[in-house]
């Protein structure tokens, strides 16, 4: 009952925030309701007993993707004045779009069959998440993803990594450009140094100066 | 006396919907009462041991040595009125320091402070504190950003830059605790350091570079000093709380407190054995003391944090982000591998380290 309770909040959050996410004017509000959907999804993950997902979600989404994104869009300098400007005149083409994508999901939809409880259980024959979870003594949640990940699937994990590395290495090379004439701190000289060096010490004789 | 006590911490799930409310709602009463009432008493020993490092005396007029100091304070706060800036985004302003103290105390669901004593014993423990912790950051931005003024603005986003980066470090320094104790919930973390031999058996020795490193972490997530540069009183007047007052301003501070007690709480946990005593003989590891050794280790980690802020000179912002990607992220990385790989190499320490499951 709880649980039903409980997802119908986290659903309905989702999808209200989601709404607001691309009808809200300000692109801050915009982000602040990506996170709401976000945590919300976070919310259904944990129902349906993927704990440990629901964590990265928050942790890699929330805590990291969503930040970034704040950031880039607070120190846009939006003018809504000139953003509305255009708005008749793309109206034409994003209505077409729009209507496609519609359309596209009314077709995908109606043909889409959901399979019995007795079809999924003969598809996957595995437990229920629910049921591991609850069972104190099976592998939890993360035990049981680390050993999925990387029995059956560690090549596409390890795919999946040097991409990431990739493309890291690509928007450093991108950005990186070593300028001239910059004053820069190099910690290991400064703690290097010895009194020997810094300090001369000059004996100067009375009325001859050095 | 017994069964009371067994109520009140257990949770049944299957006594009908009574029986699981009311204990929860009392241990979430409890939970958050005393940590307020303790984080007025914490913020007074704060402002005596920088005062006893600078030879002062510290608050001393309100009440006895000063004791109701905190609740003076508040109560000052309390009664002043809400200032909103003229330009502010109304909604998010007041929203922002609201869920600063909001996610302080959510964090707290998940740390035990006594055997059984935790109000919700999750599977993935310190995942969700880790969560909770890198949302902190939201309160920040958004309370910068909804000022509408550019000494916030600027504060928030360093203070943002900071916390982000030392999330990094923090993380890996999680990881290798974990690799240790095998286990992701809080509760298992603390047993795990339970091996029949005290100190000795707790994770701060075979860990200590790492123990470094996230106390060092700690200061710069939790924006104090020498790493409080978000809120340099003489640089950035005072980051990204400038344009808050009264209220909305203490719950700024109350969920910055909150989060530093945190971190000496984790610091405790993860390293320190959490309510075990450091010998394991018998009156010293009774049941009923457990929760005296967690306070007295979590008052021992705050005092080192209330030193530090006495006594070490402010960072600059590009020493801080060298220390927290150049330094700390390879050392956190290096040792979760090396840590990784020892347990592999030799099963004998890895059964060691894990001998606690049995």
């Amino acid at each position: 009952m709880i649980s039903a309770v409980a997802f119908y909040i986290f659903a309905s959050i989702a999808i209200i925030a989601a709404l607001m996410v691309i009808s809200s004017k300000n692109p801050v509000h915009s982000v602040l309701f990506l996170i709401i959907t976000f945590i919300s999804a976070a919310g259904l993950f944990v129902l349906m007993g993927a704990e440990y997902l629901a964590m990265l979600l928050v942790v890699v989404y929330v805590g990291a993707v969503a930040v970034l994104f704040l950031f880039v869009v607070m120190m846009l300098d939006v003018d809504f004045v000139e953003l509305k400007q255009g708005f008749l005149r793309y109206v034409p083409i994003a209505g077409t779009l729009a209507a496609i994508v519609v359309g596209e999901l009314i077709m995908v939809v109606s043909v889409w069959v959901f399979p019995s409880d007795a079809e999924l259980a003969r598809a996957h024959p595995s437990p229920k998440a629910m049921e591991i979870v609850s069972d104190p003594s099976g592998p939890n949640n993360i035990e049981q993803l680390g050993l999925i990940l990387y029995t059956d699937y560690i090549h596409y994990f390890q795919i999946a990594g040097v991409v990431l590395l990739i493309a890291m290495i690509g928007a450093i090379v991108l950005t990186f450009r070593t300028r001239k004439g910059v004053k820069k701190q190099d910690a290991v000289k400064q703690i290097g140094r010895k009194r020997s060096e810094g300090v001369e010490v000059v004996k100067v004789k009375t009325g001859q100066g050095l | 006396m017994d069964d009371l006590w067994n109520y009140l911490i257990s949770r049944p799930t299957d006594a009908g919907w009574l029986n699981w409310l009311i204990p929860t709602v009392l241990q979430t009463v409890t939970l958050m009462v005393v940590l307020l009432v303790a984080l007025a008493f914490i913020l007074l020993f704060d402002r005596k041991v920088w005062a006893a490092v600078q030879m002062r005396k510290g608050p001393n007029v309100v009440g006895a040595f000063g004791l109701l100091q905190s609740f003076a304070d508040f109560l000052k706060f309390v009664f002043k009125e809400i200032v909103i800036p003229a330009g502010a985004d109304r909604t998010v302003f007041i929203l922002a320091p609201l869920i600063s103290f909001m996610l302080a105390f959510i964090a707290w669901a998940v740390v035990p402070v006594g055997p059984g004593m935790v109000v919700s014993d999750i599977n993935v423990g310190i995942l969700y504190l880790f969560a909770v912790s890198s949302l902190g950051v939201y309160g920040i931005i958004m309370g910068g950003w909804a000022s509408n003024s550019k000494y916030p603005f600027l504060g928030s986003l360093r203070s943002a830059a900071q916390m982000v980066s030392y999330e990094v470090s923090l993380g890996f320094v999680i990881i290798t605790v974990l690799l240790l104790v095998g286990s992701v919930n809080m509760t298992e973390i603390v047993e795990s350091q339970d091996r029949g031999m005290g100190i000795l058996n707790w994770h701060f020795i075979p860990l200590f570079p790492m123990f470094v490193v996230f106390f060092i972490s700690a200061l710069a997530e939790t924006n104090r000093p020498p790493f409080d540069l978000p809120e340099a009183e003489s640089e950035l007047v005072a980051g990204y709380q400038v344009e808050y007052s009264s209220t909305p301003y203490l719950l700024f501070m109350i969920g910055e407190y909150l989060n530093i007690v945190l971190m000496c709480a984790l610091l405790t946990i993860l390293f320190f054995g959490g309510w075990h005593s450091p010998i394991d003989v018998y009156p010293l590891n009774a049941p009923w003391l457990a929760l005296l050794w967690f306070g007295l280790k979590v008052i021992f980690f705050f005092f080192l944090f209330a030193m530090v802020k006495a006594i070490v000179p402010r960072y600059r912002f590009d020493q801080l982000m060298r220390i927290g990607w150049k330094i700390f992220l390879p050392l956190s990385l290096a040792y979760v591998v090396l840590v990784a790989g020892m347990l592999l190499l030799f099963p004998d320490l890895a059964g060691h380290f894990q001998s606690w499951r049995s």
